[in-house]
Order: C-alpha cells, then sequence, then structure tokens
C-alpha cells in the first residue's frame, strides 16, 4: 500500500522499558455497554490495561468475554462508552486514523482464521504487504522469523489446513505479530488444544510479554493457563452483566468471598 | 505494493568506512519497517562475506531492523557494538543459524506424472461410480421401505429447485422465445414464411432449448447451491457426524436433493415450454400472425415424441446436475476456498455433462426415429 504506516499507535515497546518496565496506560476501556440489538450483554464496563501487563479475561460461558473483546478491538462499536488504545480514540476513529491505530495492536482468532488459500508465510506477510514499505525478499525474511519466534519456521510453505490445531494457533499469533504490535488480543488460545500444547502456549505468550514487553490481553476459561500467565484476571458475569471481580488469579481463587467467584475457580464444587 | 522508500525521510543509515582493521559498515538510526526498507537493498548490495557492522548508532529496531540484522549476519558480517537492549532480542532469533525451509518440492518425470495424473482420473472416476452405486442402492431402500425418505426435506428441496427457480426460468425461456422469433422471421419473412416461425421456434424449445436452458440454469443455481452446501458440511465435519451417527450420507443428504430436482426438471421445462413459446407468439403477433394461428402452428408440428423426448431429456438433466453438485460436495477438501473449488466443479461438470449427453440424446433419438 502506498500509505504505508510508519509509525503505528502501538509500536513494538522499546525494549528498555520492557527489561526495566515503566508501566503506561495500553487500554483504557470506558464506561463500555455492549449490546445486539435489544439484549444488552454487558452494561458500563470499565477497565484499564498496562503496558507490558497480562491480562486475562474470563467467566462461565455466555458470560460476554468475546464479546468485550470484539467491542475493544474495533469489530462492533459500543452501544455507549469509548475504547482508547494507546490514549487514541478507536471507537470514534475513521479512516487512516483508525487504520493507525488497528495497525498497533494484533489478534489471534479462537479458530485460528487463517486465510485457507494462502501458505502460512504468505498470512504472516499480508499485514507487512499491506502496511509497510519493505520489499518482497525482506517481507519474506521478517515473516519467517516470526515464524521461527513460535517455532513454525519449517511449516512456512504448508497451508493452514495441512497444520494441527495448536500450530495453526501458533501461525495466528505470528501473524499477529507481524507488525510487532504492542499488544496482542488473543480469544480461547487454549480451547481445543492437549495439555502440553496448550503449556507451550501459555510458554509462549510469558515469552513473548517477557522479552518483548507486550501487552496481552487473553480470553480464556481454562483455569491451568489462567493460573500460568495472568498477571491479573477480570471475571465477567452474565448477571450482573459486567465485572463481577478482579485480581491475581491466586487471590481470586483463595480470597474471594463472591461465591460465583469460588465456584469458577473450584470448577463448580464451593 | 510497498510504498516508495525514497518519498520517507531518512529515518536510517548505512555508510562503509575503512579503518586500520579493514572495512567497516555503520548503521544508524531507526530500524523499525520505514526505516529497515530505506537500507536494506544497499546492505545486500555492500554485505558479501566477512565484514564488520558498528550498529552503536542504533536508537530503536523491532522486527524488521532485527530481520536486517539477521540478513546481514547471514551474508557473513559480525554485528557489533548494537545497544544491549536489541542485543538481546537479537540472540533471541539465534542469528548464526539459518532457515530452516522446507525442501523444494520436486517435480516427478514426465512417466511418474502421467501416472500420477492417471490414477487421479481413475480414482475420481471410481468415486464417481461408487456414488451411483450408493444412490443407487438408497434408491433401492426407499422403493423397498418409503418411509426411508426425508419427505419433508425432499419437499423443501422441490420448493428451493421448483418453485424458487420459477421467475428464472419464465425470464429466460420467455426471452429466448422472443429472441429466436425475431431472429428466424427476418430471413424467413424474405420468402414470406413467417408463419412457419412458430413451427421452428416450437420444435426447437420443446426438443432442445427448453430442457438445456432449464438444466442450465438449474446447473448455476441449484447444482452450485448443492456442492457449496454440502462442501461446507463437510468442511464443519458435518458429514462425520452423520457417518458416526450410522447415518448414510447419499441417504440422508443426497438422495433428497436428487430426487428433488429430478422432480422438477421436467414441471420447469414444461414451463420454459409454454413461456417461450408464449414470447415467440407475441413476437409474431407483430407480424399480424394471430395467437391462435401461432398457437395451431405449434401443435401441428411438435409431436407427442418431440415433447416425450424433451421431458426425457430434462428428467435425465436434472438427476445429473443434482447428483454432479452433491458428488462435488461431498468430495471438498479442507478449507474454506475447497468448498469455492467444489461450487465451480460442480457448475463445469454439469454443463460439460449436459453438453454430452445432450449429444447422446440426439442420436439416439435419430436412431429411433424420433
Amino acid at each position: 500500500m502506498s500509505d504505508a504506516n510508519p509509525h503505528p499507535a502501538t509500536a513494538l515497546p522499546d525494549p528498555a522499558s520492557a527489561l526495566t518496565p515503566a508501566p503506561r496506560e495500553a487500554i483504557r476501556v470506558e464506561n463500555v455497554t455492549c449490546a445486539y440489538g435489544r439484549n444488552v450483554v454487558l452494561r458500563d464496563v470499565s477497565l484499564t490495561v498496562q503496558t507490558g501487563e497480562i491480562l486475562v479475561i474470563l467467566g462461565g460461558s455466555g458470560c460476554g468475554k468475546s464479546t468485550l473483546l470484539k467491542h475493544i478491538i474495533g469489530l462492533e462499536t459500543p452501544r455507549s462508552g469509548k475504547v482508547y488504545i494507546d490514549g487514541q480514540n478507536l471507537t470514534d476513529a475513521q479512516g487512516a486514523a483508525r487504520r493507525n491505530i488497528l495497525a498497533g495492536f494484533g489478534v489471534a482468532y479462537q479458530s485460528g482464521a487463517l486465510f485457507g488459500s494462502m501458505t502460512v508465510l504468505q498470512n504472516v506477510m499480508l499485514p507487512l504487504q499491506e502496511y509497510t514499505p519493505l520489499d518482497a525478499p525482506a517481507r519474506e525474511l521478517v515473516a519467517r522469523l516470526k515464524l521461527r519466534q513460535v517455532d513454525l519456521e519449517q511449516y512456512a510453505d504448508y497451508l493452514p489446513s495441512e497444520l494441527s490445531g495448536g500450530m495453526q494457533k501458533r501461525a495466528a499469533i505470528a501473524r499477529a505479530l507481524a507488525l510487532d504490535p504492542g499488544i496482542l488480543f488473543l480469544d480461547e488460545p487454549s480451547a481445543g488444544l492437549d495439555p502440553i500444547t496448550s503449556g507451550e502456549l501459555d510458554a509462549l505468550i510469558i515469552r513473548l510479554s517477557r522479552v518483548l514487553g507486550l501487552t496481552f490481553v487473553v480470553v480464556t476459561h481454562e483455569l491451568a493457563s489462567i493460573y500460568a500467565i495472568a498477571d491479573r484476571a477480570i471475571m465477567l458475569d452474565k448477571s450482573v452483566k459486567g465485572i463481577l471481580a478482579q485480581g491475581k488469579p491466586a487471590d481470586l481463587r483463595d480470597h474471594a468471598t463472591d461465591p460465583r467467584v469460588t465456584r469458577f475457580f473450584n470448577r463448580g464444587a464451593v | 505494493m510497498p510504498a516508495a522508500s525514497t518519498a520517507l525521510p531518512p529515518i536510517a543509515s548505512l555508510e562503509l568506512r575503512r579503518d586500520d582493521a579493514g572495512a567497516v559498515l555503520y548503521i544508524s538510526g531507526r530500524l523499525d519497517a520505514p526505516g529497515s526498507a530505506q537500507i536494506w537493498p544497499q546492505a545486500r548490495q555492500l554485505v558479501h562475506g566477512e565484514i564488520r557492522v558498528d550498529a552503536s548508532a542504533v536508537t530503536y529496531c523491532d522486527g524488521a531492523g532485527l530481520a536486517l540484522l539477521y540478513d546481514v549476519i547471514q551474508r557473513g558480517a559480525t554485528v557489533e557494538h548494537l545497544p544491549d537492549r536489541y542485543a538481546t532480542l537479537l540472540a533471541q532469533l539465534d542469528p548464526t543459524t539459518p532457515l530452516k525451509t522446507a525442501p523444494a518440492v520436486v517435480s516427478p518425470p514426465f512417466l511418474i506424472g502421467l501416472g500420477q495424473r492417471a490414477l487421479a482420473a481413475w480414482q475420481q472416476l471410481y468415486q464417481a461410480i461408487a456414488f451411483i452405486g450408493e444412490l443407487s442402492a438408497a434408491v433401492a431402500l426407499v422403493l423397498r421401505n418409503p418411509r426411508q425418505l426425508r419427505l419433508g426435506e425432499t419437499l423443501l428441496h422441490c420448493a428451493k429447485a421448483g418453485a424458487d427457480a420459477l421467475p428464472i426460468v419464465a425470464l429466460v425461456s420467455f426471452l429466448l422465445g422472443v429472441i429466436l422469433a425475431f431472429q428466424s422471421a427476418i430471413p424467413m419473412r424474405q420468402f414470406g414464411a413467417e408463419l412457419f416461425v412458430a413451427n421452428l421456434v416450437g420444435l426447437a424449445l420443446v426438443r432442445e432449448l427448453a430442457p438445456l436452458i432449464t438444466a442450465v440454469l438449474l446447473a448455476g443455481r441449484t447444482g452450485a447451491a448443492f456442492a457449496a452446501e454440502i462442501g461446507t458440511m463437510k468442511v464443519n465435519e458435518e458429514i462425520n457426524a452423520l457417518v458416526t451417527l450410522g447415518l448414510e450420507p447419499v441417504r440422508f443428504l443426497v438422495l433428497p436433493r436428487v430426487l428433488a430436482v429430478t422432480l422438477m426438471a421436467p414441471l420447469l421445462t414444461v414451463l420454459a415450454e409454454v413461456i417461450g413459446i408464449f414470447g415467440a407468439a407475441l413476437v409474431l403477433l407483430t407480424f399480424n400472425i394471430p395467437l391462435m394461428t401461432s398457437a395451431g402452428q405449434v401443435m401441428d408440428t411438435v409431436g407427442f415424441t418431440d415433447y416425450i423426448g424433451g421431458l426425457a431429456k430434462a428428467t435425465f438433466f436434472g438427476f445429473g446436475v443434482a447428483a454432479i453438485g452433491c458428488l462435488r460436495g461431498l468430495s471438498t477438501g479442507a478449507g474454506a476456498s475447497a468448498v469455492g473449488n467444489s461450487t465451480t466443479r460442480a457448475v463445469v461438470s454439469a454443463i460439460v455433462m449436459l453438453v454430452v449427453t445432450d449429444g447422446l440424446f440426439a442420436v439416439a433419438f435419430f436412431y429411433l426415429g424420433w
């Protein structure tokens, strides 16, 4: 594209700050109400995420986790309220300004959402082709190194359908990392994966967060993943249509007074 | 396309200097995607074999910059004085290890390739024969036990393939009748034989064009829909779910569709014939030939065997279009593009089948004296 974006809103943080964190606000969700038609799913939700933080959004099925994620990343427009990414208003942004904000974060969807007609390498190269002035050999090298970061470099020329579920999710993360975003959103990264692959994915998230200083927002209800990766967890509940509790997962498990939180962390047992 | 790097202000720079120890390449500035894009082509030209690269003046380095440094290291350079914070990131990429790539796919020798193509063709033929066998078995089962037929599903597909197709079949056949009448009236008028345009159009529509055009519309509309619908079910593993539930996909999915289209194709053909002839008659009205006269001409010309032959073709065409659509759907591979491929193949195969079988019908009717 000719309107290459040299400075996305949220570029890869300076590793200096990653090594010696100086957190600032990466995401601010301000009184957001999410609704589909007359069905209000979440009401007046507010939260902030600091740079370098791994925030997990959790809750039972149907509580609005994925809905909240879709509203934060701009796939859905909030009924009311605003979403700010790196201080910029995504909710009201249009055109080039919106494109600039979108280039500042990456999203890995639950199914991977890789483009089936392209190889894994082409999937990762696509955002580089659209957003950067790099020439073709440079784009390919950047993409191959992204795949190396997620241990998929030898599968670069495979089609997504030739990869296992865990590999597809890692490839999706590589594509989300292509533009060196400062923020990565992951929707149910562990869903459907065996414990070993799920553990490897958790390790990858932690590594990317610690080494690159990335901010992660992860939607999941896999307890093992939550304990492994989360700096902080936000629990949504459909009865309150919003945030029921938040804090470190271990604190929520051990000290929560609300029975709904206790039941969640104890797999239904009170 | 990438933006021209020359359009951007210099973000990063590259300078080759020589000191006592030899050549040193100095990289400075911001090594993000735009900065790297500015200096990367020059770096490729300058770095061939061992050379020292001084990166002490790099002020920022993201994935693109790290890839640039990786590239120069792979070309034989040694990167020195890169600020620690970026050196940590570069080390994570293991820059001295070349990229692992899958071995290049080597085209097989001609004979092996020919054999592979022949095998693939045979497998397709085998698949088609097996499909016809399964379909025949399903028909036999339903004939023995009619309750095995999913009647509701069949009627639903009758409505989709038949009733919902009425407007488009009516429009196309009307226009076909009008066009045929106009095109044939011009030369026939020279001989004062406009009256026989009705005979010509009637015979052409009943014997040939109405069954064919109806079948082409069914192929584009219904056959493609079957391939896409069943193909999507295959991709979503719904077909596997049917099999593991002990339900044969052919009886459960294919038979209602094939039966519906086989029944609807002749009915649509009758409609196409009537409306096409009506369209031609309207044209002849402008030549002062009354509607009743045109109708009489058609009745006199089109015989019972013409009519039955046309309907027989329409029935077979309907069966073929539906069966091909379902077969292509069932043989869908993985991914969204596979569904698109199946849909395309369903339409193309159906049209080829129509042309070939129409030719066979023509030969058969010739020998039967129809």
